[in-house]
């Protein structure tokens, strides 16, 4: 395949996502204007709400697509910077935290894109899990606050583990070497970022559409029984349906679908569960009314890395 | 310059209870846990307000080196007062009172020092309710900066990105023949009261 070929692929997904979103961003006006014209309706505005998210979303994927790998790896430590910001603020600081959050956002962070970018990949994979993990709780000492200290310490590794490290995968999916398909890994991150986030948007229709039985109340009182079967289903169809982007068969493509797709949805749940225990029902409010970074990403964090391992395992060479 | 990074650190934003659309001079009193307090405010008033709003700041900490002297006049442009002074005595409140009458609004931290204790809020010191008291036309309004002492405690000289909010209530004034007490006890409430519900226990 040659440059020409792999330019007209990029292009064919994005008109293809713009005809979905535009066509979805007509429903949802049609929708107001028919039902709730100059009211306010919870579902309609949430609707046309999720819509503008994805806008944004996609103009953002749209760059990292078309433009080379340091902008993408840039486009993703900012939103590491923006996710981990959101988590930090939801948890409990402390004053003599101060050290080791200027560390994780002004040491840990970039160094971990800078792997990335340098496509370091042994080094990028233990930075954060025995690097950061080793020197935080000794930088954490120096402050000498010892008031919940090895909850505090947790928190702030699995908020590097979640906001940095896991979302890091993605971009270093650029860094893979795959036979047959040398310069086009990009299209591996939009394949991924396109099946998990369908995979959200479907498990949203239907369970809006047919949602009866709730799956798990106490955490997240949105997901239905309904809307993850339809969602993940659906979502399994469109991966394989975009097989032809990827290094996968259609079925090995289906599969791998499954597997994101499902990875995506326990995402959604444990990072629920998180807001719910700190009472709150989004992380920020970073698109306008819309939530934060972490409530549009938290599928993409639990997918991002199983499904780069599972790729430089079987596919890379 | 400093605002730019404050924004671009804490993503601040303002929430308003009462927009200001008035161009006289007003007092603006918070909750004070960070030398990142003025900077959020400045950040979330609008341009022409702004410039007109000075903090009002303990002279005993701000003359004390070289480099807080510049930082206070030329950075800050504190309206410094001696924090010591009795509050009747023509001092610190004659030099607040000028500042208003000139047209310039004030920024006041009336617990008096940036608070690093469990306490959502310190008690109130009473030299709001004296210049309340002098200048009764001035609105006075009860702003929360939340978050800024998280993102900058006190003792670090720069800031972790933490989400700050600044949420500015409804103008307050002193009621004819209200007491010191009952008017302390209603500024405070008003600031507590535009505490975010929920936040994570310190």
């Amino acid at each position: 395949m040659n440059d020409a070929d792999l330019l007209q692929t990029k292009q064919l997904l994005l008109a293809g996502t713009l005809t979905v979103l535009i066509v979805a961003s007509l429903a949802g006006a049609l929708l107001k204007l028919r039902f709730a014209r100059g009211r306010t309706h919870t579902v309609i505005d949430n609707l046309n709400s999720r819509i503008k998210a994805w806008w944004v979303m996609v103009l953002l994927l749209s760059v990292a697509l078309l433009s080379g790998p340091a902008i993408t790896v840039v486009l993703f430590a900012f939103v590491s910077f923006v996710a981990l910001r959101e988590y930090t603020t939801l948890c409990a600081t402390r004053p003599g935290d101060h050290a080791v959050l200027a560390a994780m956002f002004y040491g840990v962070l970039p160094i971990q894109y800078g792997l990335v970018w340098g496509g370091w990949n042994g080094l990028f994979m233990v930075f954060i899990p025995v690097g950061a993990f080793l020197l935080l709780p000794i930088l954490a000492c120096a402050s000498a606050d010892r008031t919940r200290f090895l909850e505090r310490i947790a928190t702030a590794q699995w908020g590097l583990m979640v906001c940095v490290f896991c979302v890091s995968h993605l971009p270093a999916l650029l860094t893979l070497d795959i036979a047959g398909f040398e310069g086009r890994n990009v299209l591996l991150i939009a394949w991924l970022v396109m099946v998990v986030q369908g995979s959200d948007v479907l498990q949203y229709i239907w369970g809006k559409l047919l949602g009866r039985h709730k799956v798990a109340p106490e955490l997240s009182p949105s997901k239905t029984l309904e809307g993850l079967l339809g969602g993940v289903a659906s979502a399994t169809l469109l991966g394989a349906a975009l097989y032809w982007i990827t290094p996968f068969t259609p079925g090995q493509s289906a599969l791998m679908a499954l597997v994101v797709c499902t990875l995506g949805y326990c995402g959604g749940l444990v990072m629920s569960a998180i807001k719910r225990d700190r009472g709150v029902k989004d992380w920020g409010s970073v698109i306008e009314g819309h939530g934060g970074m972490l409530d549009r990403l938290d599928s993409m964090i639990f997918a991002g890395p199983i499904f780069f391992y599972l790729v430089r395992h079987w596919w890379a060479s | 310059m400093i605002r730019f990074v404050a924004r671009a650190v804490t993503d601040v934003r303002a929430i308003w209870h009462d927009m200001p659309n008035t161009d006289e001079p007003r007092v603006y009193f918070a909750n004070h846990a960070s030398h990142g307090d003025i900077v959020l405010i400045w950040a979330t008033l609008p341009k022409r307000v702004r410039e007109a709003a000075r903090p009002v700041a303990g002279s005993d900490y701000w003359s004390l080196s070289p480099l807080r002297r510049f930082l206070g006049q030329h950075v800050f442009d504190v309206l410094s007062i001696d924090r010591a002074a009795a509050w009747i005595a023509t001092g610190p409140l004659k030099l607040m009172a000028e500042a208003l009458d000139r047209g310039e609004s004030l920024v006041l931290f009336p617990e008096g020092t940036r608070n690093t204790g469990e306490a959502a809020l310190l008690p109130f010191k009473c030299g709001l309710f004296y210049l309340a008291q002098s200048r009764p036309h001035i609105q006075l309004v009860p702003v929360w900066i939340d978050n800024a002492g998280r993102a900058m405690p006190k003792g670090r000289w720069f800031p972790v990105p933490i989400l700050c909010t600044v949420s500015y209530g409804e103008a307050l004034r002193v009621e004819v023949g209200e007491d010191k007490n009952a008017f302390m006890h209603r500024a405070s409430a008003a600031v507590q009261a535009l505490r975010p519900r929920h936040r994570a226990a310190p």
